[in-house]
């Protein structure tokens, strides 16, 4: 994954710690996310057939993991016919190594970038710097992060943690040309960006992008935006380089009818984003290279249960809703998928074998509000606990997670644990030691009654 | 072994005696809508958009009135009926990015998300012309008014490189409010021909 | 109508009169009431914190000992959720353990579904003359989707006057061992819920879920708000005569 992840430290608990206790950060993700909840819960609302797209949507994906390789092969087939070239890597090396050739032969040393998870997953920029190629991120929040040296913290909407004025602020200081009198009006700031990016675009020769759709059938891939930034980068300049997951397929021509109303409704709640392009192969004479990336999805999908991970549309609808993230944010999570969405991609993807990651399946209360919005029906709260029987549990934990298990596997002892309790009921105290401070430093703890329901029904009821 | 072939070989491993899945398509492919042009400029308008709809007999006039004043980009095959003095051909980006605007027909239109699709047909343009200049001015006839997404995908052909325009360029990238105008044109324009 | 009462460990544990006030709530409605006492836990935390095969085991004898019941009551939409929803889930589909869940999972109710889909009643005769706010749980919104199930049954209570809850689908937080081991944003979830409770002026907070409750009420205690927590049961068993306790 993106090498400005790598390696990141803590865990998630105590990353989030820190984060809300970020009172700029809590107004600003609580602001965004009641919006767009709002917005979506319209636009969905308007359809009366959303469950059956939904079904549908669930299918297609479902049917194009279960015959992959053919598809993949297909997809081949056309994009080639159609006068573009079809690369493959196995991971983010290869994938980088591969981009890097590519940009070299056109013998250009900047590239222009459309938003693309899977280049960020694999750190393309940093192995396209190592090589002396920079770039340009084009999409505005990409270059709020960008020009901020932040992070992204959101698949979307990478700056949403960034409020108008810390953008304002961010493009005052770094961003050259800039308007003096720049204000922190939406408008004037995406202006800003306009006047910004108009020469870069309109003097680029390479440019790199991801895509959300590839159609096995005709070869035709698809990109949903809304700045117009990815048009600019994908019609303009001569040489067009997707990087794209092999699990972005989508088997026939006609699903597009299907994942054209899921995704925008469910991303920014709009009932259709702005620009869609669509291209096959060498469009209009372009130099069209696409790169198809595993990167560890193949070990996802042999995961009979972590594999729906994969329908993943990238919509971001389950970030939106849910109250871990709106509370956590996105860099709490140490990785280019943040949210509900990236608590199971993350792990299956890079392993459990960090401390970041090993802590990434707790964090959620399982409350399946990401389930129900999701619009390819990934199950997050199942693929969680899966998960979490698969990471390595903390020694003292497993301990007492056992004897647990021991004493509520049989009533009698059940009894004399909670005969026990009782009788301490007078002296627990109000903080608890060790890891249970985490109960009683914000939070009363109940009394513990007189006794329990079942020796009280055992004295009154059991005759 | 290939990266191709391992990666093949990986996914057959993946996905051995995994079930084979059924497709329900149980969502609307041909919606009835009462007043498709109506509802087609409503949420055209919702994106905001301008919108007219004119008999076609007062498209010239419409579009002589609003092309007056701007250079404009003319792609081949625009109906010869619509006049617009002074065109430019935008053949190169700094011709593009020197024209105040362009005019284009489309090949759909659809209803319900109020979106445009072009395919590069007669009176469309290459991509790059109705990308770079700052003002796009379509015109849609009535009759390519569908109502929603199923019936425009099965209108298109996907050899054709497509663009689908729903209102002008925007950007939800500050605080998930949708804000008009970033690098695609700035003002989208539509006269519905009926 | 003979039912089993599946009281929840939490319950049997920590909040025993929450199941006196079920036993008393179905007796005044004519069902006999049977306690069976080899029962202990679901097993969710266990599957839930990532300790399935102490899990299958609770889940296992859970099957065993409700098997044969007509009818088995929770006052948890999140453990009666557990067996419907995720029981079936832990065993390979067509194994012995699947025909088993299969055979007792459908007729596990929480409270209130048992209530009004199987009883068909939605008055239970209760009395409570309070202002009281209703939370719906995660897990018996999302999971069991009681939907108005529960408010129904208080909107017939006598003398009680229900206020919406602010952000009511949103989580409390509480989400089992996630309350310890997310500890900051447990407690910045149960804040904003405390605090969408506090905007209703209610005097008593109502959920489905002593354990949801236990969380919300120990962070309202801890705030010294002043407001009580109760779960279902024990305001559907209240009466003119007195509580069920």
């Amino acid at each position: 994954m993106s090498a400005t992840f790598l390696g990141m430290p803590g865990n998630f608990p105590q990353n989030a710690a820190e984060a809300v206790q970020n009172s700029q950060l809590r107004y600003n993700l609580r602001k965004a996310t009641h919006t767009i909840r709002g917005k979506r819960a319209n636009v969905v609302g308007e359809l009366p057939d959303w469950q059956e797209l939904r079904a549908a949507g669930k299918a297609i994906k479902d049917d194009t993991l279960r015959h992959l390789d053919r598809y993949l092969l297909q997809l081949e087939e056309a994009v080639t016919r159609a006068g573009g070239h079809v690369h493959w890597a196995r991971d983010a090396d290869e994938a980088n190594r591969i981009v890097t050739r590519l940009v070299q032969a056109t013998g250009e040393s900047e590239v222009v970038k459309v938003k693309s998870m899977a280049t960020q997953e694999i750190g393309l920029n940093e192995a396209l710097a190592a090589h002396g190629i920079t770039a340009y991120e084009t999409d505005l929040a990409e270059l709020i992060v960008q020009l901020g040296d932040d992070f992204p913290s959101h698949i979307l909407v990478p700056a949403i943690h960034r409020n108008r004025a810390e953008i304002r602020e961010i493009f005052l200081d770094k961003m050259r040309p800039v308007p003096a009198d720049l204000t922190d009006e939406p408008r004037a700031l995406a202006e800003a960006a306009r006047l910004h990016l108009r020469e870069r675009f309109l003097k680029s020769k390479v440019a790199v992008s991801g895509a959300n759709f590839m159609i096995a059938e005709t070869g035709t891939l698809v990109v949903l935006e809304s700045e117009g930034n990815g048009r600019m980068c994908l019609t303009l300049p001569e040489t067009l380089i997707s990087v794209v997951g092999i699990e972005k397929l989508l088997p026939s021509w006609r699903d597009l009818e299907v994942f054209l109303q899921l995704l925008p409704r469910s991303s920014t709640g709009e009932r259709m984003n702005p620009y869609t392009s669509m291209w096959t192969g060498s469009a209009e004479g372009q130099d069209f290279h696409l790169v198809l990336l595993d990167n560890g999805r193949t070990n996802v999908l042999a995961d009979e249960v972590g594999r729906q991970a994969l329908r993943c549309i990238r919509c971001s609808a389950c970030l939106n809703v849910c109250p871990v993230y709106e509370r956590a944010g996105g860099h709490a999570y140490g990785s280019v998928y943040p949210g509900p969405i990236g608590a199971i991609l993350t792990p299956q993807l890079r392993g459990m074998s960090s401390d970041l990651d090993a802590s990434l399946p707790y964090a959620s209360s399982l409350c399946g509000a990401c389930y129900e919005v999701c619009p390819v029906a990934i199950d997050i709260p199942e693929v969680l606990v899966d998960l979490r029987a698969k990471v390595r549990h903390a020694p003292a934990e497993r301990v007492g997670m056992r004897v647990a298990g021991w004493i509520l596997n049989d009533e009698v002892r059940l009894a004399k644990a909670q005969r026990l309790a009782t009788r301490f009921r007078k002296v627990v105290p109000k903080r608890l030691p060790g890891p249970l401070s985490a109960w009683t430093d914000t939070r009363d703890l109940p009394e513990i009654p007189e006794e329990s329901f079942r020796d009280w029904w055992e004295r009154n009821e059991r005759a | 072994m290939s990266a191709r072939d391992e990666i093949l070989a990986r996914v057959r491993r993946a996905v051995e005696g995994a079930p084979e899945v059924a497709i329900p398509r149980g969502y609307r492919t041909a919606t009835q809508v009462a007043d498709l042009v109506g509802l087609f400029a409503e949420r055209v308008d919702d994106y905001r958009a301008v919108v007219h709809v004119l008999p076609a007999a007062e498209v010239p006039g419409k579009v002589a009135e609003l092309v007056a004043g701007r250079r404009m980009v003319v792609p081949e095959g625009l109906p010869a009926e619509w006049r617009v003095p002074g065109a430019v051909a935008g053949d190169s980006v700094t011709e593009l990015d020197a024209a105040d605007g362009v005019i284009t027909c489309c090949a759909v239109a659809i209803a319900e998300t109020g979106t445009i699709v072009l395919d590069s047909g007669p009176g469309q343009g290459r991509r790059a012309q109705t990308l770079v200049p700052d003002y796009h001015l379509c015109v849609v006839r009535a009759d390519q008014i569908v109502a929603g997404v199923p019936e425009a995908v099965a209108r298109l052909d996907p050899v054709r490189p497509l663009t689908w325009i729903s209102g002008p360029s925007a950007t939800s990238d500050i605080e998930l409010n949708r804000v008009e105008g970033v690098h695609g044109p700035r003002t989208l324009e539509v006269i519905i021909s009926t | 109508m003979r039912v089993a009462l599946f009281i929840t460990c939490v319950n049997d544990t920590l909040f025993p009169g929450t199941g006196k006030a079920v036993v008393s709530l179905l007796r005044r409605l004519g069902c006999e009431v049977d306690f069976p006492a080899a029962q202990t836990c679901c097993g969710q935390m266990h599957v839930n914190t990532g300790y399935r095969d102490e899990g299958v085991r609770l889940a296992r004898r859970f099957t065993e000992v409700f098997a044969g019941y007509e009818a088995v009551v929770a006052p948890s939409g999140s453990c009666a959720a557990m067996v419907r929803e995720q029981y079936p889930k832990l065993v390979r589909q067509g194994s012995r353990g699947a025909a088993a869940i299969a055979e007792v999972a459908p007729k596990v109710y929480e409270l209130s579904e048992f209530l009004l889909d199987v009883l068909k009643v939605d008055d239970v005769g209760a009395y409570f003359p309070h202002r009281v706010t209703y939370h719906p749980t995660c897990h018996s919104l999302r999971g069991l989707h009681l939907g108005d199930r529960p408010t129904r049954l208080l909107q017939n209570v006598r003398g009680l006057e229900l206020v919406p809850l602010p952000a009511a689908e949103e989580c409390c937080g509480f989400g089992g061992t996630f309350s310890v081991k997310n500890p900051a944003v447990s407690a910045a979830m149960g804040a904003d819920k405390a605090r969408s409770v506090l905007d209703t002026g209610a005097e008593v907070l109502c959920a489905a879920d002593n354990s949801c409750l236990m969380h919300i009420g120990g962070t309202l205690s801890r705030q010294r708000t002043g407001v009580r927590v109760m779960h279902l049961a024990e305001i559907l068993a209240s009466t003119e005569e007195g509580g069920a306790q």
